[in-house]
């Protein structure tokens, strides 16, 4: 066969593990990454200049985000890439992208690998579009990235790995913290500790030590919690209400909020790429169909990393090399075959460990569902969650793109990346049926926000 | 009690960074080389823009490029997103709506 060309998608665990294999193998290999360094998230590299090590930005991670690093940089030369820069359309073959330096172009691809990994799952309350309230990724980009806090007294609101996890960050970085409230309940985090055990306990080890050793900063965790209003004094952040475990009212002043309840998967690119999704009911979204191996079901997409399923960095790693392997293999290519069954091995087991985090840390949609109607819940542009429910009661709509297009919500420039889950959960709540009888709203290019320029 | 009477972030480390020069607003402010704009915005103030829809000011959400909560104006017509635009000597940011 012709030596194919290969467009990668996206520079962090998964991409970077499928740019090695296909550079390795001789593969003509471009990586486009809208970040300014590869990395990704997870093992997000700050700008140059910057000179905390390894251990400081990465913690328990520090050996695999260098290595990850590492295996990157040596591509240097050997591929294409295009850091900085954005695909915002996909169309027959041809890839079209824009950066701010370099401009449009288009890129024509033989295969497609698309890892553009996830963003935090919100839920809308009341003030959540206040200055100084950010998501918990985003709290720590602001340290890991820039050196920064969100605010002086931050307040961890949500449910997650993430959750403990940043509150630490910002403990040891020596950031005021407000508190840390936890939303799941109880019960369920207790029911996946077997799980998270079984799927090695060291997720598990971890989590028990940032929550020990926030505990003994004397910060404040309260469990169960449900966060009710962001409230402003002269305009400015200062206080979140919210409801503890036992119902009461109560509230801690706070002048930066970070909140986040897992996850949601990028997917924008696959659907334009053509792929079938299907709804994944734990997980409460939708995802596109893959493989074993990350083949879509579209000819010569491959899907890796948390866009094609929430698993973490190291199954985000993993996928990328059974990518990789498998554009290889269906171009003719010979591939590893055992080494090929202990990634597939290793994917199996991180599935089971994502399962038990979907046990632990449900999705609590019913706080989505009974949002008040005066609550904003599309941020782009401040459409309350009446309007939306107003599609399905006053216009007759009963699935997702209609009231869609009936109330706006998911049409901004976002694109419903931030509202989508909290408008499904309205949606089913509303029309009394189940999310994935919702729906799906479709995606449109571009995928994000690009200059429109006359020429 | 008011918390802080100064910007929306604290810088925690990576202080020994060359200092530039740029304007909000006209009213020159000196971050360090390899702020985002974002972070540029948010050491000198409390928000990025005010919401096209009338709902107030607004200071980014996800700071990874997925929310589109940050973009914001300089005043040679651009626009670019402030969670993934670095700041440059001599640039000159709007807030306002």
């Amino acid at each position: 066969m012709s030596a194919p060309r290969v467009l990668v998608v996206g520079a962090g665990p998964a991409g970077v593990r499928a740019a090695e294999l296909l550079a390795e193998s001789g593969t003509e290999t471009i990586v486009v990454d809208e970040g300014l360094r590869a990395g990704g998230q997870i093992y997000r590299r700050p700008p140059a200049g910057f000179t905390r090590p390894y251990g400081a930005l990465y913690g328990f991670e520090a050996a695999k985000a260098r290595a990850l690093h590492d295996a990157f940089d040596r591509l240097e030369g050997g591929i294409d890439y295009r850091p900085e820069t954005l695909i915002w359309n996909l169309s027959r073959g041809i890839a079209h992208s824009y950066g701010e330096a370099t401009g449009y172009n288009e890129i024509p691809y033989d295969a497609l690998i698309i890892a553009t990994g996830a963003h935090d799952r919100t839920i809308p309350f009341p003030g959540w579009t206040l200055p100084g309230v950010f998501t918990l990724g985003g709290a720590q980009v602001a340290l890991k990235y820039q050196g920064c806090a969100v605010g002086r007294r931050v307040l961890f609101c949500g449910t997650g790995p993430l959750l403990y996890l940043i509150a630490y960050q910002y403990a040891l970085a020596g950031a005021g913290i407000a508190g840390v409230l936890d939303c799941a309940p109880l019960g369920a985090k207790l029911r996946s500790l077997s799980g998270l055990a079984a799927a090695g306990g060291v997720m598990l080890a971890k989590g028990l030590f940032y929550t020990a050793a926030l505990r003994a900063r004397g910060i404040a965790v309260v469990q169960g919690a449900l966060p009710l209003e962001a409230r402003a004094e002269d305009g400015r952040l200062a206080a979140l209400r919210y409801r503890d475990g036992q119902g009461a009212a109560r509230e801690i002043a706070c002048d930066g909020i970070a909140t986040g309840y897992g996850l949601a998967p990028d997917t924008k690119l696959a659907d334009l790429a053509g792929c079938a999704f299907y709804y994944h009911p734990a997980a409460r979204h939708w995802l596109p169909v893959s493989d074993d191996d990350g083949r879509a079901t579209a000819a010569g997409v491959y899907l890796a990393g948390d866009g094609a399923g929430i698993a973490g960095a190291d199954a985000a790693e993993t996928r990328g090399a059974l990518a990789a392997y498998a554009v290889i293999a269906d171009r003719g290519g010979s591939v590893p075959m055992a080494r090929i069954a202990a990634l597939r091995r290793r994917l199996a087991r991180a599935r089971r460990f994502a399962a038990a985090l979907d046990r632990g840390f449900p999705f609590p949609h019913e706080f989505a569902a009974a949002m008040a109607d005066e609550t904003i819940l599309c941020r782009c542009e401040a459409i309350s969650a009446g309007v939306l429910r107003a599609a399905v009661t006053d216009l007759g709509a009963t699935e997702m793109n209609r009231a869609k297009a009936f109330s706006r919500v998911g049409m901004g420039r976002c694109q419903g990346r931030v509202c989508a889950a909290a408008a499904t959960e309205v949606l089913a709540a509303a029309l009394q049926i189940d999310p994935e009888a919702v729906g799906r709203g479709r995606g449109q290019a571009p995928v994000k926000p690009i200059p429109m320029v006359a020429k | 009690m008011p918390i802080s009477q100064t910007g929306q972030f604290v810088r925690l480390a990576e202080q020994d960074r060359q200092p530039i020069t740029l304007t909000i607003d006209g009213a020159p402010v000196t971050v360090l080389q390899g702020d985002t704009l974002l972070t540029a915005l948010l050491i000198h103030g409390r928000s990025l823009r005010v919401s096209e829809f009338g709902d107030g000011p607004r200071a980014g959400f996800c700071l990874m490029g997925a929310c589109q909560d940050c973009w914001v104006s300089l005043d040679d017509g651009r626009r670019l997103r402030a969670c993934t635009s670095f700041a440059v000597d001599g640039m000159a940011l709007e807030t306002g709506p």
